[in-house]
């Protein structure tokens, strides 16, 4: 548990600072900084037992089906790596109540922190690689908000911006290659990958998964051709700068590859992917470390070599240099985050961080100076400082590789090339900063800053100078733990002392060092050289051509698909579809069933020809739409006679009133639309639709065809079973289904058809009625004599049958569905008979009320169950007979089936009555007011 | 009978298809009607072709005896909805006819009201 909770009491504190703001800067420091210490202290209480060489492994599975867990696990290299985390983050929030001034807002700062370092821990701690790519990905976004911390800053946001681009495909990327592993594996846990080594080298797909990870880990950790967002992102505030993009993040390219270093190294292509790359990098990026004039800029330049440093010795895939790689992250944390902390200080003092302009800032800021000039010398790699002792263990390790036997000087070389540089900058740093006369005026005059603030820097670089002078007694114990996770309980042998004697390695160190002085005093020339012939292809232009490009590909890509057409998208669903529905039958072709055929009688043969010719009919004539509205009436009824011969009488019952409504609806809709289309549109148009359409028609009709031919396997035995009894109390199967068994969907439906009602009724009476020319304000026609008083009688007539239907419901046919739609169908001829004033005058009812009343009566009849701890729409509560009515739970699905019916009276009829109000409220056709309404140069 | 409402769905569907296809509101608005019988007729045929086989429970009868009334439910409900949804695209059709002056789906062409797109289709 305590593992646990060193992931999440960061991730829970991130409202500490917020919270904490208002009573001060120190409140909210204090906010971010008390998670941060009980965590470091429960990674301290863990600390021995792991120290001893224990796997603390803690596991508890989240998505099952997918293969995530909550696994935690802390190894040696975790714990390393969960120490630089808290140890640094405790350091850099002191730095950081220092650093931003009274109008930064500090609380939203740390809250951006400990998200992060919530977020890198669990990127540490993570047992199942899934969770950890999914950490990894908040720590990109920890990171792009870190970067755009100063927001009213232009090239803060572009910084951020290219930083989560690059480092979010990387996190994309890598997310790919671990499931790819995860498949390889069977399994997503790191205990089970980090011991299938073989069987991952030797799978089919081990290169394109390793290529896949490394994108991840490269653009991380800033490696060419991905290192160019990190110098970009020195937008950050400077604590960010040392935290994030020196010491922690920009790590865990590099942890990856120590993590994954047992399933994935042994290659080829590991040595020459991961060993090419972080050579190249390492001696590219001190050349242009070499060149920065900003501070900031040579301290990310001279990560970036570091970190290819580190890449490079976790590439040449042996024991020892992976060991050596653990050892320099952890030199490299501890004086690259001094060194930034210095930059921002100097920065912060004098209101500059050129190397050009400042200078001589030895007397002003000597422990400044003495802090930089130790940082200084343990990344230049000087004796009796940690930073020697690791490049001299790295450049032995250049020495040794036996994949490049043809030549072996060529690593060697590079590598020393790399580390004159190194030394080279370093020098700059100190001297250029602090000993050389400066070009120009700093805004202003430096000073030392408070103790409070030189501190953290104090501590590690005390760290480099402990470490530097006695290795084995400070870093040991750590190193051998944090090896052991990389390379197996089989520690290669190593020795971390100042003095091995005159070796190889040693002749390489001495020629850096000279060697980079030398190139330090032949400055101003190769400064006046790099400026005639620095090539003018960066990382920083070609990302930006690049992600422009993208841009108006995808603008155009829109463009072409959306352009504003409804048709247009409409004729693309439908293609899509029946591309899709023929995706099958091209792949599996097209059987006929084994299922023998239902014999046609001549009475069926007749009227499918009359439904052909109907429906052909109401295709043809849809311009006259009067007729059209005729034809598919046609159709409407002719399907109700077939749902009653397929065995629906339900369905024929809801049909028919349906069909009632949707075709008096069609008449309302005539009354405001043109009653005659024009024929437009091209042949060439026609031909495609007709094409489309056939297409369409034929796929559904074989899709039937290939269902209806086969036997059928159905699950509604159990419902036909349970109908009567013990579940639903009644013998129609479909309405027992409805009211008891999928209650919940025909609930929701209701629900749907109430939402449509009101769409309705607020888009008819908030649009203007107006500007539309030939709308007549009232229909003229008198009301037909027979009609009227036909229709007065039959009302009454029709809504005792409609009551009839709807108690008959869960016997026989019927049932509030069909109840409902015939009271509707009884109400709107009134209106269609005597006219809306008439029936309005007689019947005061809000229909909106009726249909909300009807879905909280459903509502109440579906909670009585869980008074009595049953689900939702448990109709069976009690056996007990209610006088007059019968058993309990048929009065409770009567009650659910009436709420239904007046639902389904409440909307139709306000759907209804709200069209026929319209023509009402339609003011006449107004030219010039439209012709001034749609002027486009009105002011 | 297989054949004839396989047929009857396909020539259902396609004429569906094809007035969506077409320019006018009202087209689309009985595409869309035809479209949703298709689907209905189609839904109703998962549940096979067997006369005289209502899903009402009478004594003695084996469950072979019943159509499968699952497709029925889901129908009923389906034609319901179907109802409302079409209400509803009416009355939208209604209000762009109000706002924009002309029932051109894409709007905007005989009106020559503001927005909508010049010409529909035909003219891009």
């Amino acid at each position: 548990m305590a593992v646990l909770l060193i992931i999440l009491l960061p991730l829970v504190g991130i409202f500490l600072p917020l919270v904490l703001e208002r009573y001060g800067r120190l409140a909210a420091t204090l906010g971010a900084g008390i998670p941060t210490l009980v965590a470091f202290g429960l990674l301290m209480s863990v600390g021995p037992s792991v120290l001893a060489g224990e796997v603390l492994v803690l596991s508890k599975p989240w998505v099952p089906a997918l293969g995530l867990s909550v696994g935690l696990r802390v190894d040696g290299l975790g714990f390393l790596f969960a120490l630089l985390i808290l140890g640094i983050g405790l350091l850099v929030i002191q730095y950081a109540y220092y650093y931003l001034s009274e109008e930064d807002p500090i609380g939203r700062f740390f809250s951006y922190l400990l998200l992060f370092m919530g977020a890198m821990l669990g990127v540490v701690l993570s047992e199942n690689v899934l969770l950890m790519a999914l950490f990894w990905e908040v720590t990109s976004l920890s990171s792009f908000l870190l970067i755009g911390y100063w927001s009213e800053k232009a090239a803060a946001r572009q910084g951020a911006r290219m930083a989560l681009t690059i480092t979010g495909l990387g996190g994309l990327s890598l997310f790919a290659g671990l499931v790819i592993l995860g498949q390889i594996v069977g399994s997503y846990e790191l205990t089970e990958i980090l011991a299938s080594g073989e069987l991952i080298v030797g799978h089919d797909w081990y290169l394109p998964m390793l290529i896949l990870v490394l994108v991840g880990a490269f653009t991380k950790s800033a490696q060419f051709p991905f290192h160019f967002w990190l110098p970009n992102a020195m937008t950050a505030p400077t604590p960010v700068s040392a935290y994030l993009h020196s010491a922690t993040m920009v790590k865990a390219g590099v942890f990856l590859l120590a993590r994954l270093h047992p399933a994935l190294s042994g290659g080829d292509a590991w040595f020459y992917l991961v060993g090419g790359v972080g050579i190249a990098t390492m001696c590219f990026a001190a050349y242009v470390a070499f060149f920065r004039h900003d501070l900031k800029g040579l301290l990310a330049y001279s990560t970036i070599s570091h970190l290819g440093l580190i890449t490079a010795l976790f590439g040449f895939g042996t024991a020892g240099a992976a060991v050596v790689g653990v050892f320099h992250i952890m030199n490299h944390a501890a004086f690259k985050a001094s060194l930034f902390m210095t930059a921002g200080i100097i920065d912060h003092e004098t209101g500059s961080r050129d190397i050009r302009v400042l200078g001589n800032l030895r007397k002003v800021m000597p422990y400044t100076m003495v802090l930089a000039l130790l940082g200084s010398a343990a990344m230049a790699g000087i004796p009796f400082f940690n930073g020697f002792l690791s490049k001299e263990l790295f450049l032995k390790e250049t020495l040794t590789l036996s994949m490049l036997a043809e030549m072996p000087w060529l690593v060697p070389v590079i590598a020393t090339a790399g580390a004159v540089f190194s030394m080279a900058y370093s020098v700059r740093l100190v001297h250029g900063v602090f000993f050389e006369q400066g070009r120009g005026e700093t805004p202003k005059v430096g000073h030392d800053p408070s103790v409070g603030m030189l501190l953290p820097v104090a501590v590690l670089v005390a760290i480099c100078v402990v470490v530097g002078v006695v290795p084995d007694w400070s870093a040991g114990p750590l190193l051998a733990a944090a090896s052991q996770s990389v390379v197996g309980a089989e520690l290669p042998s190593y020795s971390l002392s100042l003095w091995h004697g005159f070796t190889m390695e040693l002749l390489m160190s001495g020629i850096a060092i000279v060697g980079g002085i030398f190139v330090y005093t032949q400055r101003a020339r190769l400064y006046t050289l790099a400026e005639r012939i620095w090539p003018a292809l960066t990382g920083k232009a070609v990302f930006e051509k690049t992600v422009e490009l993208v841009a108006s590909a995808a603008t155009r890509l829109t463009g072409m698909l959306e352009n504003g057409s409804l048709q247009r998208y409409l004729m693309l669903l439908v293609v899509m579809a029946v591309a899709a529905g023929a995706l099958p039958f091209i792949q599996y072709g097209f059987v006929t069933g084994p299922q023998e055929l239902t014999p046609a009688n001549p009475v069926a043969i007749a009227v499918w020809a009359l439904l052909i010719v109907a429906t052909l009919a109401t295709a043809i004539t849809h311009h006259r739409r009067i007729t059209a509205i005729i034809c598919l009436s046609v159709v409407g009824l002719i399907i109700s006679i077939i749902f009653v011969y397929l065995s629906a009488p339900d369905l024929a019952l809801t049909q028919l009133s349906v069909e009632v409504v949707t075709i008096l609806l069609l008449l309302l809709a005539l009354f405001v639309l043109p009653e005659a289309a024009p024929v437009e549109g091209s042949r060439l148009r026609k031909l495609r639709d007709v094409g489309l359409a056939t297409l369409g028609g034929l796929g559904m009709g074989a899709i039937s065809w290939a269902v209806m031919t086969r036997p059928q396997d159905s699950i509604s035995d159990f419902y036909l079973e349970h109908a009567t009894y013990p579940v639903g109390g009644g013998t129609n199967v479909v309405n027992v289904t409805l009211v008891d068994f999928r209650g919940f969907d025909t609930f929701g439906e209701v629900a749907v058809l109430i939402l449509a009602a009101f769409g309705i009724y607020t888009m008819l009476r908030y649009t203007h009625h107006t500007f539309v020319e030939g709308v007549p304000r009232t229909a003229d026609d008198r009301y037909p004599v027979v009609l009227v008083s036909a229709s007065r009688p039959l009302l009454a007539l029709i809504l005792l049958m409609a009551f009839f239907i709807f108690l008959r419901g869960h016997y026989l046919p019927g049932g509030g569905f069909i109840g409902g739609l015939v009271a509707s169908v009884a109400l709107i001829l009134q209106y269609l008979a005597s006219g809306i004033d008439w029936a309005n005058e007689r019947m005061r009812m809000n229909f909106r009320f009726v249909a909300v009343v009807g879905l909280l009566i459903a509502t109440l009849a579906g909670s009585m169950a869980l008074l009595m701890d049953l689900p939702f729409l448990t109709m069976t509560l009690l056996d007990v007979d209610i006088p007059l009515l019968g058993q309990s739970d048929f009065v409770m699905t009567l009650l659910f089936d009436l709420g239904i019916c007046l639902a389904v009276v409440g909307s139709t009829m306000t759907i209804l009555s709200e069209l026929s109000h319209m023509q009402e409220d339609a003011e006449p056709f107004d030219k010039a007011a439209r012709a001034e309404e749609s002027d486009p140069w009105k002011p | 009978m297989e054949a004839l409402i396989a047929s009857a769905i396909a020539v259902l569907g396609g004429s569906g298809i094809y007035l969506v296809l077409r320019e006018r509101t009202f087209s689309v608005i009985l595409g869309l009607a035809l479209l949703a019988i298709a689907v209905n007729l189609f839904l109703l045929s998962m549940g096979r072709v067997a006369p005289g086989q209502a899903p009402v429970i009478e004594e003695g009868l084996e469950l072979a005896a019943y159509v499968d009334p699952l497709p029925q439910a889901v129908v009923l409900t389906a034609i319901v909805i179907g109802f409302a949804m079409m209400a509803f695209v009416v009355v939208l059709s209604i209000s762009t006819h109000f706002v924009t002056g002309t029932d051109h789906v894409d709007g905007g062409v005989d009106g020559g009201v503001d927005g909508g797109v010049d010409g529909g289709e035909d003219t891009q």
